[in-house]
């Protein structure tokens, strides 16, 4: 018998009057890497806590590997590891002690306790700075040693809410090997993120989540193929044209537009195909706007998620760009 | 990959309290703010009330250092026991108490690792302010297995205490608010006969005095440790504090466990 790793049907989580999950329904198979994906808000931490047993959901059913949350909580978390948004290791122990720790927690006895945390050690290469504490590693250290922490206890079902979030560049491309290479050793994974670079290199499955329900799912490549739109994008010559071919473009797409003047781009989602870009240059050329460049593409998925939902994943700024610190960190969903 | 029945695992109750235990010594220990407060904190409270107080209060034979020792043995202790209620709130806070609760080890074991490691420090800063009360005057006067029996109850109450801060610490939800909350500990200890003879307050005042655990534990301790006089003066044997301290320690155990491990339970 084949039960799903997590099914979820119509999950209920309130806080007070708000309603953090509205009857979410949810389903990972087997061996692969779902990405919940939503705004800020959306309801995805509140769900991986629900799976992770440590709250309970108000209504609907839920359940990993089969086992119910709220009647069989220990054989949930005997099956489950955790990676929170926050890095939850202890500053005043090491990095070998910490693993110890969890470790010893899931019930392993000495020996393979040892084993374990020399292999994790090594998979997250920390093995040179396994007998520091902790206090003195850097942010991505001990995010990377959470993360270990996780997986110490060899888990079915690794749950990640968002790993990488405040996480620099370099240390978030590692964070992405190494979850990657877990996948290639069986281990299922539910990871929620709110950058859409995340979901789109790292997931199989996306579901995306807006106001604690489930709105659409699919591969990433299904999802962005959903809306059965594709994008303009244009490079204009000289930056004074932006203003004026984005005159043009909301004049003659038909969805989204976004411009950004710093690199003279503009972008707008259209009905149809490449007959539409020769369109386009007509009315450049017609207004006079010198152009480097004209292209088609399906969207992105930030730009299938607006066609979605009906509004941003992220918070935009007037010139297009992503606010927030946090996409600091993540260069293609700032490129808009 | 099919799916074969999870075998439930985890760690036997005694292995993950004493894991998390662990944890929470090695924090103290490699914290030297938290190590040196442990350290130091009752000592100060001991010799500024020692000498504040001292002389000023009458206790008949027992006098007022062996009467104010105990108060300040007990007393000092349980406000110390507040910054047990700032660590929980830290963990909390760093997502530690999130981690340990999806592991499969019992809820309350979580705690009691905690009140377990908390009540260690407790047993250091008792023998540091045992040794600073015999300089300064402090005697036991009905011999040594009293006095062990004596310290073996302060432990008991300081125990029962650490679950009253912890239960404090996961309501209050961070660590300012659990400062502020553990403080009604602090005018809750002053009326007892911890500082000053009960017989001294209002009447109303002193039926609560005489009646809540501070007070038991105090005198408990006072007639362990004073012998004869202490029990002419408080009068009653040291058995009849000694049995209702107890008694108090497991009600507050019971109660405190029972709400705390339910909040933790709750998320």
């Amino acid at each position: 018998m084949f039960e799903p790793v997590i099914e979820g049907v119509g999950v209920v989580k309130r806080f007070g009057k708000t309603v953090a999950l509205d009857g979410l329904d949810l389903v990972v198979g087997h061996g692969s890497i779902l990405a919940v994906l939503g705004p800020n808000g959306a309801g995805k931490t509140t769900f991986v806590r629900c799976v992770a047993t440590l709250i309970k959901p108000d209504g609907g059913k839920l359940r990993v590997f089969g086992h119910d949350v709220v009647q069989e909580p220990h054989l949930v978390r005997s099956s489950i590891g955790l990676a929170g948004q926050f890095a939850a290791v202890e500053e005043a122990m090491t990095g070998r002690e910490n693993l110890e720790m969890v470790a010893r927690l899931f019930g392993q006895d000495r020996a393979s306790t040892k084993a374990n945390v020399d292999l994790v050690l090594e998979q997250m290469g920390l093995i040179e700075d396994a007998d520091r504490l902790v206090r003195e590693y850097s942010g991505g250290m001990r995010r990377k040693l959470d993360l270990g922490a996780s997986l110490v206890g060899t888990p079915r079902l690794l749950l990640l809410d968002e790993p990488t979030t405040g996480v620099d560049p370099r240390s978030r491309i590692d964070l992405w090997d190494a979850i990657r290479t877990l996948v290639g050793r069986g281990t299922n994974v539910l990871l929620t993120t709110q950058y859409l670079d995340e979901a789109d290199h790292l997931a199989d499955q996306i579901v995306i989540i807006d106001r604690g329900k489930s709105i659409a799912h699919g591969t990433p490549t299904e999802l962005k193929k959903r809306t059965g739109r594709n994008v303009i994008e244009v490079h204009v010559r000289d930056r004074e044209d932006v203003a004026e071919a984005a005159k043009v473009f909301a004049e003659f797409g038909d969805g989204d537009l976004q411009t950004d003047a710093s690199t003279c781009q503009v972008a707008v989602v259209v009905n149809g195909g490449t007959e539409q870009v020769s369109r386009a240059l007509h009315l450049l050329q017609a207004a006079a706007i010198a152009v480097d460049d004209i292209a088609l593409r399906p969207p992105r998925l930030d730009e299938a998620f607006l066609e979605l939902t009906g509004h941003e994943l992220q918070e935009r700024s007037s010139d297009g760009r992503v606010a927030g610190l946090k996409n600091a960190s993540s260069p293609d969903s700032i490129k808009a | 990959m099919a799916s074969v029945a999870v075998a439930a695992r985890g760690p036997s109750l005694f292995t993950s309290v004493v894991v998390i235990a662990k944890q929470r010594l090695l924090k103290v220990l490699r914290t030297p703010a938290l190590f040196w407060t442990y350290t130091m904190q009752g000592v100060l409270f001991l010799v500024i009330f020692r000498y504040i107080f001292g002389g000023a209060i009458a206790a008949g034979e027992l006098g007022y250092t062996d009467f104010v020792i105990p108060g300040i043995l007990a007393t000092g202790l349980i406000w110390q026991g507040m910054g047990g209620a700032v660590g929980i709130t830290e963990d909390v806070a760093q997502g530690l108490f999130d981690r340990l609760g999806s592991l499969p080890i019992p809820r309350s074991a979580v705690l009691a690792g905690r009140a377990l490691a908390d009540t260690a420090m407790q047993l250091w800063s008792l023998i540091v302010m045992t040794i600073v009360s015999f300089l300064v005057g402090f005697r036991v006067h009905d011999g040594l297995a009293n006095a062990l029996i004596a310290a073996a109850l302060i432990v008991v109450f300081v125990f029962a205490f650490e679950w009253v801060f912890i239960t404090m610490g996961l309501y209050a939800g961070n660590a300012q608010a659990a400062q502020g909350i553990s403080m009604i500990l602090v005018p809750f200890t002053f009326v007892s006969s911890a500082y000053v003879p009960v017989e001294s307050m209002p009447g109303w005042l002193q039926a609560v005095a005489e009646n809540q655990p501070v007070t038991f534990m105090t005198d408990a301790v006072r007639t362990l440790t004073g012998g004869a006089s202490a029990e002419v003066f408080l009068g009653h044997p040291a058995s009849y504090f000694v049995l209702r301290s107890v008694i108090w320690s497991a009600v507050i155990v019971l109660v405190f466990g029972t709400i705390g491990v339910a909040r933790y339970r709750r998320g």
